[in-house]
């Protein structure tokens, strides 16, 4: 029975725990993603680097209220720094669709220009963020580190193998449950998230019972910033902020956003879980967990993992092309391939 | 070639006339050959783009298959590593094969449905377990024999030359079965998944050390050109730098990079001329019809698919073959050095930039691109110099401004596509109709 204990312990510690907090974070990137694509219905490349933009600028805010003495305790400042990098990722979303997608949106461009258009805003935010911040690791986490520590939870169950939870984890599953109730009902119940998703199913229907095709971009816009500087914060908070990594999130993001259906907002969060749990799981080493489920002295040879730690992003790939194979329109039946 | 084509062209001469005076020939002719060898990746996405509307954002990953086939096919084979892993190799080989043909057996035999899923994949997993017995031993022997030096397999001990079409075929390959998992899927689904191809050859290159050395890296490839210090030493050619009056090492220096140069200018120019002639045939012409308007083509009887797979295959190619060349130029293979914004958005920025469509645009666009990459980074240091003059020594403020300068140049890379974009979305040499004489 200990055994049982010892190795959901070791389970929850390694895969649970990690996959729900990496899966919350995918989820938001995922959402961000897929509201720009079922209004603008485009792939926004530059995804990636508005999450950086706004995390850089919850930094400057989290350092500047650490001057101040404004902190939180035992939450981490970068809380209510937030607003302040929200609103400078809404800044320049709205700036760059007025410059760069505006005009292709007037002129009726295929989707493909919009996806190049987005390549160039990515290098420029690219450049833009390395140019402000530098590309060092920056960790900008303060207030207190654990929930629940090991040493605590072994002392409370007696068990051998310990569990903690990282108040960056807690906090990420809190975020992510108030961030999706709100835009579920946004979406749901309020008149403008009716009309996005009026105008996400049929463009021309929306626009004949008078929506407004401005507003309702600005709208996405808005929406997508603001996920796309929580993820990136909350991310930064985990693990630590590095301008690219989260270029290289980008991946695990369209993977999830295409795994639950593109366009389709529940897909999304779905989609993140799927692909935060499958990366977790395939590159998780079960020996030890086999050692506690097997029989007394038995040990499995080698370190039983599916894929080395360095293939995480393969992972992300791999369900891609398997969704691509099998169901292309993703779990939820996402827009039109 | 249009009088503004030539103009273009001529002003790009004069630019690396310009830095061979101003700075020093040596910097100019680098950056000639990577101009040159910027061109053919252009060239080779332009087939894809600008030809067919593909859209593939995995030019790194072509790139780096293309580097190490070119790799791979040069250096010398490591013997011993051979020898204690070479009986696992095959039963891994064996293996792979049986797999493979029990999947097609499956595929072939059962109707399609769950059952065949399930088929599948339980020939996979018995596959990829019996795999592991051997492969797992193999890797841990070949990497154990002199890890500092070889840890590796090695190659095949032939010319490098003959690496460059392999680099090529290579690419090739891995392009085949991308295309045919995400082409007739929305163009979108095509980006990410090359995206996505990238970064798994970069991790699969970076990892499997038996195979390629890894971030190790592998050094000392053979060369297709003389070495400096050989001209050095032969008497004839210290009597050529005595009476042109340059130093014998800059002289030699100056020499490999020419001989690299003239290389890589005949095979620019030998894909140029195909690439033209395949431009303005009936199948270029049948390509642009099907860019222009899929399902007139469709209705005109022509396969859509095949020929989208074929100019996919085609233009990777092309990619691999310059990938190939860079590694033989650097003269080492680094698997470190790939990355996205270096080798997939500058490629298609200078695409763009130079007229997509146009292969002479294309060629401009490598060019005028790289040259303004690398000489950005001394523009930018020169400026953060003045500012420095103005914010003061030492200051924190100057601190940020010489670590922000050199990614100035991808935000400055990034405004110009948005530019170009928006302002003349035909690039600098906008792809022409030719109209009957």
């Amino acid at each position: 029975m200990d055994d049982l204990l010892n190795a959901g312990a070791l389970f929850a510690n390694f895969v649970l725990v990690p996959g729900i907090s990496y899966g919350s974070q995918l989820a938001l990137c995922a959402l961000g993603l897929t509201i720009i694509f079922g209004i603008l219905r485009f792939a926004n490349f530059a995804h990636g680097d508005v999450m950086a933009f706004g995390t850089m600028a919850t930094i400057f805010a989290t350092w500047l209220f650490q001057d101040l003495g404004l902190t939180i305790r035992p939450l981490p400042t970068a809380l209510i720094a937030m607003p302040a990098g929200i609103a400078a990722a809404i800044g320049i979303c709205l700036a760059t669709d007025r410059c760069v997608y505006r005009f292709h949106r007037r002129k009726r461009s295929p989707a493909i220009m919009f996806v190049i258009a987005s390549f160039g805003v990515m290098l420029v935010m690219n450049g833009l963020v390395r140019m402000v911040i530098g590309t060092k690791d920056r960790s900008f986490d303060d207030g207190a580190r654990f929930i629940l520590k090991v040493r605590e939870f072994r002392d409370a169950t007696g068990l051998q193998e310990g569990l903690a939870i990282k108040v960056s984890q807690g906090l990420t599953v809190a975020v992510t449950c108030i961030a999706g109730t709100l835009l579920f009902w946004f979406l749901q119940h309020a008149r403008t998230g009716k009309a996005m998703r009026a105008w996400s199913d049929n463009e021309d229907l929306a626009l004949l019972s008078g929506v407004s095709p401005e507003r309702v971009v600005m709208v996405a816009w808005l929406i997508s910033a603001t996920l796309a500087t929580v993820a990136g914060t909350l991310y930064g908070l985990d693990k630590s902020f590095k301008p690219y990594t989260y270029f290289h999130l980008l991946l695990p993001t369209f993977a999830a956003a295409i795994v639950g259906g593109i366009g389709h907002p529940l897909g999304a969060v779905i989609g993140g879980y799927v692909v935060a749990f499958s990366e977790i799981a395939l590159t998780y080493a079960y020996r030890k967990f086999l050692i506690y489920l097997g029989p007394e002295g038995w040990q499995p040879e080698g370190l039983v993992q599916v894929l080395a730690t360095e293939y995480k992003f393969a992972v992300s790939f791999i369900i891609l092309i398997v969704v691509l194979l099998i169901r292309p329109t993703g779990i939820f039946r996402g827009k039109v391939i | 070639m249009s009088t503004r084509g030539m103009f273009c062209l001529a002003a790009m001469a004069v630019l690396l006339v310009i830095t061979g005076l101003g700075q020093s020939w040596v910097v100019a002719l680098s950056i000639l050959n990577l101009c040159l060898i910027s061109s053919i990746m252009a060239l080779g996405l332009n087939m894809q783009w600008g030809y067919a509307g593909l859209f593939n954002v995995g030019v790194m990953g072509f790139a780096a298959l293309g580097g190490i086939a070119a790799t791979l096919v040069s250096v010398a084979p490591v013997d011993a590593a051979w020898d204690i892993a070479g009986t696992d190799l095959a039963w891994t080989g064996i293996t792979v094969f049986f797999t493979v043909l029990a999947v097609i057996l499956v595929r072939r035999l059962m109707d399609p449905g769950r059952w065949r899923m399930a088929a599948t994949t339980v020939v996979l997993l018995v596959g990829w377990g019996v795999l592991n017995r051997f492969f797992d031993p193999a890797v841990e022997a070949i990497e154990s024999v002199d890890p500092a030096r070889t840890g590796f397999l090695g190659g095949l001990d032939l010319p490098v030359l003959l690496g460059w079409p392999a680099g090529g075929l290579a690419a090739a390959a891995a392009a085949w079965l991308i295309a045919r998992v995400a082409l007739g899927l929305r163009a979108d689904y095509l980006a990410i998944a090359t995206l996505g191809i990238a970064e798994m050859v970069i991790a699969v290159i970076k990892n499997e050390d038996w195979l390629t050395r890894g971030v190790r890296n592998v050094t000392g490839l053979d060369r297709p050109v003389p070495y400096e210090i050989g001209l050095q030493q032969s008497s004839r050619f210290q009597e050529l730098a005595a009476s042109l009056g340059i130093d014998i090492q800059t002289a030699s220096t100056i020499a490999v990079k020419l001989c690299y140069a003239g290389l890589f200018t005949a095979v620019l120019a030998g894909l140029l001329v195909l690439a033209e002639k395949a431009l303005h045939s009936p199948w270029g012409r049948m390509m642009r019809a099907i860019r222009d308007n899929e399902t007139s083509a469709a209705a005109m009887g022509k396969d859509i698919k095949a020929r989208h797979l074929e100019i996919f295959v085609l233009g990777a190619a092309v990619i691999g073959v310059a990938g190939a060349m860079l590694t033989t130029l650097e003269g080492q293979f680094t698997p470190g050095s790939y990355q996205p914004l270096r080798f997939t958005f500058l490629i298609w920025v200078m695409v763009i930039i130079g007229g997509s469509g146009n292969n002479w645009g294309a060629v401009l666009g490598g060019f005028l691109v790289w040259f303004v990459w690398i000489e950005a980074e001394p523009a930018g240091l020169w400026l953060a110099g003045h500012l420095l003059a103005i914010a003061g020594e030492g200051s924190t403020v100057a601190g940020y401004i010489l670590d922000g300068a050199p990614y100035m140049r991808v935000l400055v890379m990034g405004l110009i596509l948005l530019l170009v974009l928006r302002f003349a979305p035909g690039g600098l040499l906008p792809a022409q109709p030719r109209r009957p004489a």
